[in-house]
């Protein structure tokens, strides 16, 4: 594991954090109830960061 | 009779791309069961991705939206999260399986532990695993398309066709008949699930937003995870379960073989996340159903898509969720059909006759289409109540396999073949047992604080699993 790899730890602390600390409805994110609205919001940045481990992943230069 | 149209044209189309896939390859082994190690992005990604696309996505994310409201959201979840894995698991194991031509999962345990007996016993996990999944699947298929045609095919009728369909072009084509229909029932099923979940909570409750308030007046709770069972404590510890079995799924597994080169899936580790935001559009139609078609129990919440449906449009729209319906059973259901073929061939018969060529497994694998299929189709049309439970039980039998693998992709293996074998063997047992008494861990351990009651009782299976993995490797090393 490259120190770069470890950012991909990131997604599942902040996907799973959401519904712990505030199982409510409201407030309503993006129209949605809250712990559904996060998680949406999460699978959004889950393929943001992993989109920078990939640029940053020297192994995806080779080839 | 539109409707019916629409479907029969879907059929036609699923059966003509299917066999078109084949022209201009000699499907040997490694070009039926993995296309030569030839696929792009693309086709990987569709195939990749078929494991969310399935008649599932249909009937059961939305009647699970329908039924339980809160506790469905795992779904998106578990999946995003999956494929974060995918980036670091998928690539070493394809340079492995190209290295060795491996064209099945048990074949890479096979050569990673040099036992063909562990090929064996991964093969019963996988075939208790995969078998109900298809059966899932022709199920799916029967239900939609009865519905779509408003009656005029028979479940039965449709189950049958529907697997003649695949197991033709699946013999003649192998996985790239799987990938070309892929194609098509992605665009289809995009279509359909995003105008569904915009256009229904819009027009019947004025938007998402508005829909979700009525909701929680009206059925308060529902739209969080409930205080016990499905709680919070219940969706972390599923959420992180189902991510590590979801690549253990032999059919997926096999699939990451025919991508081109290993980056292919480092790319998809930042596309299919986001692919499965369309979900989102399937639990909508899901809540939409909720206060529009309300009633609905058991087995029936699945057809809480079809009845809101029927109630809000012409046939035609109908026919054209009902065409989609149709890809989305076909193409995830040809893959299982061919997977489970390949198993039984090329790790069973080959395990047995060791001097068997490649040409003999393939040819053999593929007349074992038709007759996994038949199983299949007995099972559906005969209603086995058995086969439901095998269904709960498939998921936390293969996520057993995931220690094993893991540890083989580790420079020097901690673990030995006795110990594969040992882990394997007590974590599908312990799953078994746990599925079938209903066990929870509330149950076995009731002084414990409520929040580690609910945790996913296949963390137990899988605990079970890893010490007898090292214990076992510990002693026979």
């Amino acid at each position: 594991m490259r120190l770069i790899h470890w950012l991909a730890v990131i997604p599942f602390i902040g996907m799973l954090i959401g519904p712990v600390l505030h199982n409510r409805v409201h407030p309503l994110l993006l129209g949605m109830p809250f712990p559904l609205g996060w998680i949406s919001i999460w699978v959004v940045l889950t393929a943001l960061i992993m989109a920078l481990v990939y640029v940053l992943d020297p192994r995806n230069r080779e080839e | 009779m539109s409707a019916l149209i629409l479907i029969a044209l879907a059929a036609l189309i699923a059966l003509g791309l299917g066999l078109a896939a084949r022209r201009g390859y000699d499907m040997g082994l490694e070009e039926w069961t993995v296309a030569g190690r030839s696929f792009g992005w693309i086709f990987v990604f569709l195939l990749l991705a078929g494991e969310i696309y399935t008649t599932f996505t249909f009937l059961g994310a939305s009647g699970f939206s329908y039924g339980l409201g809160a506790p469905a959201y795992y779904i998106i979840a578990y999946g995003s999260l999956a494929y974060v894995i995918a980036y670091f698991l998928l690539p070493p194991v394809w340079s492995y399986a190209r290295e060795h031509h491996l064209v099945s999962q048990p074949d890479f345990l096979v050569h990673k532990y040099d036992s063909p007996a562990l090929g064996v016993l991964v093969v019963v996990v996988d075939i208790v695993a995969l078998v109900p999944y298809l059966v899932l699947q022709l199920t799916g298929l029967g239900i939609i398309v009865a519905a779509a045609s408003y009656g005029a095919v028979s479940e039965d009728a449709a189950i049958w066709i529907g697997a003649a369909i695949v197991t033709v072009y699946i013999m003649v084509s192998g996985i790239r008949g799987s990938a070309w229909t892929a194609v098509v029932k992605d665009v289809l099923i995009l279509a359909v699930v995003v105008f569904l979940g915009l256009y229904l909570p819009i027009h019947l409750y004025g938007g998402i937003g508005a829909m979700f308030e009525k909701i929680a007046v009206a059925k308060p709770g529902f739209l969080v995870f409930p205080a016990k069972g499905t709680s919070v404590s219940w969706f972390v510890s599923t959420v992180l379960l189902t991510a590590l079995g979801f690549f253990m799924w032999p059919h997926g597994f096999a699939a990451a073989f025919s991508a081109r080169d290993a980056r292919v899936f480092r790319r998809n580790a930042i596309m299919l996340p986001i692919y499965q935001l369309i979900l989102l559009f399937v639990f909508f139609v899901g809540f939409a159903a909720v206060l529009s078609v309300p009633g609905l129990k058991g087995a029936a919440t699945n057809l809480a898509l079809f009845k809101l449906a029927t109630a809000q449009f012409p046939p035609l729209v109908v026919g054209i969720i009902g065409a989609a319906g149709v890809f989305t059973a076909l193409v995830p259901g040809s893959l299982i059909a061919m997977t489970a073929a390949t198993l039984i061939s090329r790790n069973l018969y080959g395990a047995a006759r060791r001097d068997a060529d490649p040409q003999q497994i393939v040819t053999l694998a593929k007349w074992l289409v038709p007759v996994v299929m038949l199983v299949a189709v007995y099972f559906t049309v005969t209603g086995s109540s058995t086969i439901v439970a095998l269904l709960l039980v498939g998921y936390s039998f293969v996520t057993q396999l995931f220690p094993a693998v893991v540890a083989s992709l580790c420079r020097v293996n901690p673990v030995t073949r006795a110990g594969a074998f040992a882990g394997i063997l007590v974590g599908v047992v312990v799953a078994a047992v746990l599925t079938f008494t209903h066990a929870s861990l509330g149950g076995m351990l009731p002084f414990l604080p409520q929040t580690l009651k609910d945790l996913n009782v296949g963390i137990v299976a899988l605990a079970a699993n890893v010490v007898a993995l090292f214990a076992v490797s510990a002693v026979t090393r």
